[in-house]
């Protein structure tokens, strides 16, 4: 068993993160304080191959393993946990599905545009009455000649307020319950088709949250993913992926924040020292750096078991649980040692534990991840 | 086109601290990383081979572990890479080290430009371009801010004290870059997968590049280090007292003393 | 040409590792209870001072250069542009004064260009007892090829023993080229030469890793030896309308192919305004600025050291300086080679932002303001009189960069 990184890894971690420091990390502070979506930098990542990292070369995509890909997501979360998200859901919610259940034809009319940037991509199945009850979609599906006409709403949607691709789920057959699920492509100009309400944040500000709205959305019948019936599979094997993508993200939001008070440890001198000389702080800084390692190897060995092995829910859904809950405790931490310049905007840590606080909540909450977890130990 | 990149994998000197208790280099957790101006280099041949099509030879000359920087040229476009590995070139000074340089590049036969950074940032001699220019008997073009090639020659604004002049060089020729060329592309992620799965690099050794024994090394080398120690540590919190007509000019005498200022 | 290399001795190595942290090259390692000596070794010698058991030595005697007795004279490249002399021309023919004076020899200069033959008594009341003149159209202007030619035919022919030049665009251009040719060693940007008191060898002393580090370069066994000298170093010698000297006319056949660059166009340019990140010279000024028009003499004193202006975040948000000029928490991150705080209290927001620069000024009427702490020269005043005086002090020192 090895834990050093192979050749390409260190190089991608290298890559990302002077990528990360030189064109997120300046803009960070901004993007949170407009909220405003950061198009130029999703275009740039694309360019360089980060929106469709794990996409077959045939489609556009670089087709890395996802070890590669959990390492950039967390350089690009340490500078930006929204800058982050933008591309893990182009990433793990649009290109895997897709990539796992499109057609041929399909694929070779979104992946190449979706793996280049050109185009951004969005994943929309949380609903106002469906949350962590996924299965309760309120949103309908008719199949009318050679078209789905789709009504509904959809909120909370990530990249919605600037993405041109949706996989929205759908019922087909309310009377099959989640079975009755189908999953859809849908271009944002398609008729029928709007992005409602645009989600005022508490953190992640600037991915671009907003509402879906479908009123008689007229889809192509081509445009169906997967067969009818099948969207909540696809749903629920996409999270599995989605929420490795979001442990990459919580790490590196973590390793932001243990740097900051690395910092701010040694150079802010209390009673004639740095704080950092302290043992209290020594102590906090200690067990920060251990449950950030913790967090990181769950979510290596998570990325390692989808690329290996054909079922990783339990691992993905343990990488996920750890590290956001981790993430949550060491940001807390890191504005106590800040003090009370951690509670004003003018330091990193008052955002990041705002950005935190999201890694417990999307992509299946910790209560579903406990879920996941007991479900396949207690049978 | 054929063009030759030339880099130097180096420490990454703005990280690098001087042990105050033994005056040293700490060179513990300094990466390495591709000479900037060796980047600004890459950069421009990419831009050239974009508009002018053709290839991209790099060549770096350095110890096995220079490898990495090479595949990171890799990853930003170009197109082969060659390193100059051989203990027989250890110690060279820049006479030692153009002089192997220019054998590869003969070695590798063809180009019609070969490019350069200006200077290294742990050397900081900025000689190696010149003297390759020199022992290929080529025209050369230092302090380049930008680059075209027009009707086999190339064109190129030359950056001065006060200025910069316009100049023009047939080609074969040597270009040095400074940094405010342009900015360096990032390593694609799809570059960096073939770097490290299908790149082969070839280690040259003295011989392959038929280079004479006594031109290479320590042997090759015309200057030698005597010795080398940290630059006078400043007064650290040196309160500088008196009337203030005395303390500026105190003030002015440590700075030039520390070589702050100058005329 | 065999230069000296490093051997290591294992019968008193106890592996204590004090040789792997002296070197300045990362060459050494220790693998089980050897040394290893890596093809990085430059023998500098940093380890044998380092090791306490004399394990390590430097063999390989420096040979004797030869005919070295036949090379006389230090000699100056003398840059003019424009049909005028550069001024670390007229600095370098100072410190050529003091190491001929020290050899027991005489200073040259070497003036190439076209109308320019005039300059020559100027060197010579500089300190030049001889000027080798090539006058000609063909070089009115800089060129490698045709310069390089003078050059290299006139080192042959005279032999001097010491070649330096400027370290400008052009004596950095140049001189590489002349060494390669001439198969010489030459040392670039230099900022101290002395001679060596044994050998009377020229040690040639540099910035290297980024100025981290300082290195004593020297060419054994190679004659002239050769440096470019950074321009502003080297001390000039008072004009001496008195002296005298002689102008020796330098006869060479410049050809089509040895004009190897045209130049189609020259193009002067006031210099960029380079950001803040890039500034060599920050003055920054603070609270105790105490108006927006306060910052005059902040803005007088940047201008003088040819620097950049800054601020702290409370000039910033009384709206005394732009917030472009932000250096803190919320606003830049600088490394200047020197940072003067006026008026500025050192908040933990600003040190932040500036505690990494090379050499750090504070100025402050407040002698416990936090500033000093990280301030490498700390002067306790008003800065209303202190920055002013500063300003004058820096014009009347001849150190001003104003244009």
């Amino acid at each position: 068993m090895e834990f050093k990184l192979s050749k390409e890894q260190e190089m991608m971690q290298k890559m990302a993160k002077e990528f990360a420091d030189k064109e997120i990390a300046p803009l960070s502070q901004e993007i949170d304080k407009t909220h405003k979506f950061p198009i130029e930098l999703a275009r740039k990542m694309g360019t360089l191959g980060l929106m469709g990292m794990m996409v077959e070369p045939a489609m556009g995509g670089a087709g890395c393993d996802t070890v590669c890909y959990t390492i950039a997501i967390e350089e690009l979360a340490r500078a930006s946990a929204a800058v982050a998200i933008i591309a893990s859901v182009n990433n793990s919610l649009v290109c895997y599905p897709l990539q796992k259940n499109a057609t041929e034809d399909q694929k070779k009319s979104y992946l190449p545009d979706l793996a280049s940037g050109k185009k951004l991509g969005s994943f929309g199945l949380t609903e106002p009455g469906a949350g962590t009850d996924a299965g309760s979609q309120a949103t309908v599906a008719v199949k009318k000649d050679n078209e789905y006409i789709l009504n509904g709403t959809k909120i909370f949607i990530t990249n919605a307020t600037n993405a041109d691709t949706f996989i929205i789920f759908a019922m087909t057959d309310k009377a099959k319950g989640p079975k009755g699920i189908s999953a859809f492509i849908v271009e944002k100009t398609f008729p029928g088709f709007s992005i409602g309400t645009v989600e005022e944040l508490m953190g992640i500000r600037g991915s671009g949250q907003a509402e879906l709205v479908m009123d008689n959305c007229r889809v192509p019948a081509g445009n169906l993913l997967g067969a009818e019936g099948a969207g909540f599979g696809i749903a629920m094997a996409t999270l599995d992926s989605g929420r490795i993508g979001v442990a990459a993200q919580a790490v590196g939001i973590a390793q932001a924040a243990l740097e900051e008070c690395q910092r701010y440890a040694m150079e802010r001198e209390q009673f004639g020292k740095p704080i950092g000389k302290f043992q209290a702080i020594q102590w906090m800084v200690a067990d920060m750096a251990t449950e950030i390692e913790a967090a990181r190897l769950l979510v290596r060995k998570a990325a390692y078991a989808k690329d290996t092995q054909k079922r990783f829910s339990a691992e993905a859904a343990m990488a996920k649980l750890y590290a956001s809950e981790m993430c949550m405790r060491v940001t807390v931490k890191a504005v106590q040692i800040h003090g009370g310049y951690g509670y004003t905007k003018d330091y990193l840590v008052e955002r990041l534990i705002r950005d935190a606080k999201i890694t417990e909540i999307y992509e299946g909450t910790s209560e579903v991840q406990r879920m996941v977890i007991s479900g396949g130990l207690l049978k | 086109m054929d063009i030759i990149c030339l880099m130097k994998q180096v420490p990454d000197t703005t990280d690098v601290k001087i042990d105050p208790k033994t005056g040293t280099l700490i060179r513990e957790g300094v990466p390495s990383i591709i000479n900037p101006e060796d980047k600004n280099a890459i950069e421009a041949a990419l831009v050239l081979k974009e508009k002018h099509g053709g290839k991209i030879v790099c060549i770096s000359m350095g110890p096995p572990q220079a490898e990495d920087a090479l595949r990171e040229a890799y990853a930003m476009g170009v197109d082969e890479c060659v390193l100059l590995c051989d203990r027989a070139f250890a110690g060279a000074d820049t006479l030692a080290t153009s002089y192997a340089l220019a054998m590869a590049i003969k070695a590798v036969g063809k180009y019609d430009i070969i490019i350069s950074g200006r200077q290294a940032i742990d050397g900081d001699t900025a000689q190696i371009g010149p003297q390759i220019a020199e022992w290929l008997k080529m025209p050369q073009i230092t302090y380049a801010r930008t680059l075209e090639v027009k009707d086999n020659k190339a064109h190129v604004e030359r950056l001065l004290e006060d200025g910069f002049e316009v100049v023009e060089a047939p080609l074969p020729c040597l270009v040095t870059c400074v940094k405010e060329m342009n900015k360096p592309r990032y390593p694609t992620v799809s570059r960096i997968l073939k770097a490290c799965k299908e790149l082969k690099i070839p280690f040259w050794n003295a011989q392959q590049i038929n280079a004479e024994k006594s031109r290479i090394g320590l042997d090759g080398s015309a200057t030698g280090v005597k010795r080398t120690f940290a630059p006078e540590p400043k007064g650290l919190g040196k309160m500088l007292t008196g009337k203030t007509e005395d303390v500026v000019k105190q003030l002015v005498k440590h700075l030039e003393n520390d070589n702050i200022i100058n005329r | 040409m065999t230069m000296a290399e490093l051997k290591w001795k294992p019968e008193n190595c106890a592996q204590c590792g004090e040789c792997v942290g002296a070197c300045p090259y990362g060459a050494l390692e220790i693998v089980g209870d050897k040394v290893i000596i890596k093809t990085t070794c430059t023998a500098c010698g940093a380890c044998v001072d380092s090791c306490a058991s004399d394990c390590l030595e430097i063999i390989g005697a420096e040979k004797k250069v030869a005919g070295a007795g036949e090379h006389k004279n230090v000699w100056v490249f003398a840059e003019q542009r424009d049909g005028k002399l550069s001024k670390v021309a007229i600095q370098l023919l100072g410190c050529a004064h003091g190491l001929a004076k020290e050899l027991n020899q005489q200073v040259g200069a070497i003036l190439i260009g076209h109308n320019i033959t005039k300059l020559a008594q100027e060197l010579i009341h500089r300190g030049a007892n001889i000027v080798y003149v090539f006058d000609d159209p063909k070089v009115a202007q800089y060129s490698t090829g045709p310069y390089a030619k003078v050059i290299c035919e006139l080192i042959t022919k005279e032999r001097p023993n010491i070649v330096l030049y400027g370290a400008t665009t052009i004596g950095r251009d140049l001189a590489p080229r002349i060494a390669r040719r001439l198969n010489l060693g030459l040392t670039a940007d230099c900022t101290e030469l002395t001679i060596d008191k044994e050998t009377r060898f020229l040690l040639q002393t540099r910035p290297a890793f980024g100025g981290n580090v300082m290195a004593t370069i020297m060419s054994p066994t190679t004659r002239p030896q050769m440096s470019t000298v950074r321009p502003g170093i080297m001390k000039e010698l008072e004009a001496d309308p008195n002296k005298t000297g002689e102008v020796e006319k330098v006869k060479v056949d410049i050809k089509e192919e040895d004009m190897l660059v045209k130049i189609l166009q020259v193009v002067k340019e006031a210099k960029k305004i380079a950001n803040l990140d890039e500034a060599r010279i920050i003055v920054s000024g603070g609270r105790g600025v105490g108006s927006a028009d306060g910052f005059k003499v902040i803005r007088e004193l940047a201008e003088t050291l040819g620097g950049e202006v800054g601020g702290s975040r409370v000039a910033v948000e009384k709206g005394w300086i732009s917030q472009d000029h932000q250096v803190g928490q919320t606003g830049k991150t600088v490394r200047p080679d020197l940072y003067i705080a006026c008026g500025i209290s050192g908040s933990i927001q600003h040190r932040a932002g500036m505690q990494s620069s090379k050499c750090i000024v504070a100025i402050n009427k407040n002698p416990d303001a936090m500033i000093f702490k990280v301030a490498h020269y700390g002067i306790v005043g008003d800065l209303h009189d202190v920055v002013p005086a500063l300003t004058e002090a820096i014009k009347a020192a001849g150190l001003s960069k104003k244009q």
